[in-house]
């Protein structure tokens, strides 16, 4: 009977075909290890703001006058509203951890090198998307930070010579931000953004999907097949990595459920008090600072002391992630295999990444400027020193067969 | 298109036109949408000038008023302030007022038409903080070189007592003086320019 069924389903629509392409004969690299949890956590991430998103624009009213109550209605008299809505919160951090390690991984194994590159920029544009989603919905609270934060970064456009200050007012629909700021930024949070962030996931998968998954060892696992075109060093995505996904997605739970439970605000970082105080127009919080998943780029805003000049470098720490492919020239994946200067720079990477992220989370005194001019001149010279010496690095054998560690 | 699969020259030129002009007829079609996104007139008539009283305002406190949305100061200066407004060229980074940031009635030392009082719109230059009123000289927290102004808690630039920016700061430019004047002794205007200038 089910069988019947299927196959009426199929002669109409090819769901088996489907399944058979993309899950159960679809083959992944059997050495995936901790890194590759994320991809599958940030879809389920997405779909949990979606989810929750939903059921908090029920309550939620996007009005300058109303806002603010709303989401305090939501927290105290809307039945499990509190749940929701920190839910949405802590998932628009951990969406930022999630997709920051995702982002790590390839830069770890080279996933982004031919013939990945259009998979890398998909993923690019989905990451500078998602800074606009969180940035957006971060104003609908209508709290202090909420307003001064959409202030500064909206006045950022304002930095663009001629057309800045008319940019910026289309943007904000007013002189200041107001109540059609609200408006607009609410529209594009809930429908326009998600709408384009769904297509572009959909795009990144299937690109995916075309040349398959790189892995720890950058070994194409299609160019060795056995006498049926399998690849040898392939497993089926389903059941193999539903089931390890499945784990991994329990532990990430578990993690999620105590920040939501026991922190929901995280000290601060998650959701910044100031942000408990309605948006006073006419008064500015003592420290101003974005949520954390955007300090490191804040930081170098501040670092440089010319206001086009820094919203040019912000820009360009952005942009430059774009051709990272281009930038790197070694024809070595992993970095298990690359010599030892790609190692040493994207340590030096990663600490300026972090150094940057304190940084912009805090003051601005002198020390902590020049410190966080220093971690800019080392973000930008990794792409710099990576170009040059990636064409000519000292890389070791790459085996033929991915390694098993067991 | 009979016998063979190319186009003919008469639907190729067909097909191109129709797209552009289909292409043309999008780009038009966006314009609307675009617009609908500026500023409404609602929101265009809310500019209009308003009138602030300092008669209560004790000298060396300041005021804020909103206007078209910003936070508007007036400071009224005590006489220590007006010789504390710094003079120290080194230090301000257009001390001269010469960038176009205040009405030209405005362009002196004070950035005033009346030195007591001082009309800002409170508003950083750098990304649109509004800075904090730091009147006392010396302190704490700016610096024993510290003669008094204001300071922007966002990104740190500091500002004298004109609201001059100080040099090597991350704001490019002086607070901004609006249109202003005195209605009569007590009475200032924001938003217009006086009759006399």
């Amino acid at each position: 009977m089910s069988n019947k069924l299927m196959a009426w389903i199929d002669e109409r629509l090819p769901v088996s075909n489907f399944v058979k392409n993309h899950l159960s004969q679809y083959y992944a690299p059997k050495n995936f290890n901790f890194f590759y949890y994320f991809g599958a956590l940030a879809i389920f991430i997405f779909v949990l703001q979606i989810v929750t998103g939903i059921f908090l624009t029920i309550n939620y009213k996007p009005d300058a006058a109303q806002a603010f109550a709303s989401v305090e209605y939501i927290m105290r008299d809307v039945e499990w509203g509190w749940l929701i809505r920190y839910m949405h919160s802590t998932g628009a951090s951990f969406f930022f951890v999630v997709i920051y390690l995702h982002m790590f991984r390839a830069m770890l194994y080279g996933s982004y090198k031919n013939p990945r590159e259009l998979l890398w920029l998909f993923g690019m544009l989905i990451f500078v998307l998602l800074m606009a989603e969180a940035f957006m919905g971060y104003l609908l609270p209508w709290g202090q930070m909420s307003y001064w934060g959409a202030q500064v970064i909206i006045s950022l456009f304002g930095a663009i010579p001629y057309v800045g200050e008319s940019l910026a007012l289309w943007i904000r629909g007013d002189f200041v931000i107001s109540d059609a700021t609200l408006n607009r930024f609410f529209a594009f949070h809930v429908i326009a953004l998600p709408l384009l962030l769904f297509a572009l996931i959909y795009l990144h998968l299937a690109a995916l999907h075309t040349n398959g998954s790189n892995n720890p060892d950058g070994i194409e696992i299609k160019k060795n097949k056995d006498e049926n075109g399998i690849p040898r060093d392939g497993i089926p995505f389903h059941p193999y990595y539903t089931v390890k996904d499945i784990f991994g997605l329990s532990v990430f739970l578990l993690i999620f459920a105590f920040v939501l439970f026991f922190m929901p605000e995280l000290g601060g970082y998650f959701l910044e008090k100031d942000n408990f105080v309605p948006a006073n127009p006419l008064k500015t919080p003592e420290h101003i600072v974005p949520v954390w998943y955007f300090t490191p780029f804040y930081a170098i805003l501040r670092a440089i002391p010319d206001k086009v000049g820094g919203v040019l470098a912000m820009g360009a720490a952005i942009f430059v992630l774009f051709i990272l492919p281009w930038i790197d020239r070694c024809s070595v994946k992993s970095i298990r295999y690359r010599g030892m200067s790609y190692k040493v720079l994207l340590t030096l990477f990663v600490i300026s990444f972090f150094g940057l992220g304190y940084i912009g989370m805090n003051p601005a005194t002198p020390v902590l400027t020049w410190i966080g001019r220093l971690f800019t001149l080392i973000y930008f010279g990794f792409f710099v020193a990576l170009y040059f010496t990636s064409a000519n690095e000292k890389t070791k054998e790459v085996p033929d067969r991915v390694t098993m560690h067991d | 298109m009979s016998d063979s699969n190319k186009p003919s020259n008469r639907r190729k030129f067909l097909t191109n036109l129709t797209q552009i002009m289909g292409g043309v007829g999008g780009i038009f079609a966006v314009i609307p949408f675009l617009s609908s996104m500026s500023p409404s007139e609602k929101a265009k008539a809310a500019g209009a000038p308003i009138e602030i009283d300092v008669s209560a305002l004790r000298p060396g406190s300041y005021k804020v008023v909103e206007w078209r949305g910003k936070p508007v100061w007036v400071v009224r200066r005590t006489e220590e302030m007006v010789k504390n407004t710094l003079e120290d060229d080194n230090v301000l980074s257009d001390p001269k007022s010469l960038e176009e940031h205040q009405p030209i009635y405005t362009q002196n030392k004070y950035r005033s038409i009346n030195p007591e009082f001082l009309v800002l719109v409170g508003v950083c230059t750098h990304l649109g903080c509004s800075p904090l009123y730091k009147p006392n000289a010396k302190s704490a927290e700016l610096g024993l070189d510290w003669n008094g102004g204001f300071f922007c808690p966002c990104h740190g630039s500091k500002f004298d007592l004109s609201g001059r920016v100080h040099k090597s700061m991350p704001a490019p430019s002086n607070l901004e003086v609006p249109p202003y004047y005195f209605a009569s002794d007590n009475k200032i205007i924001v938003g217009e320019d006086g009759e006399k200038s």
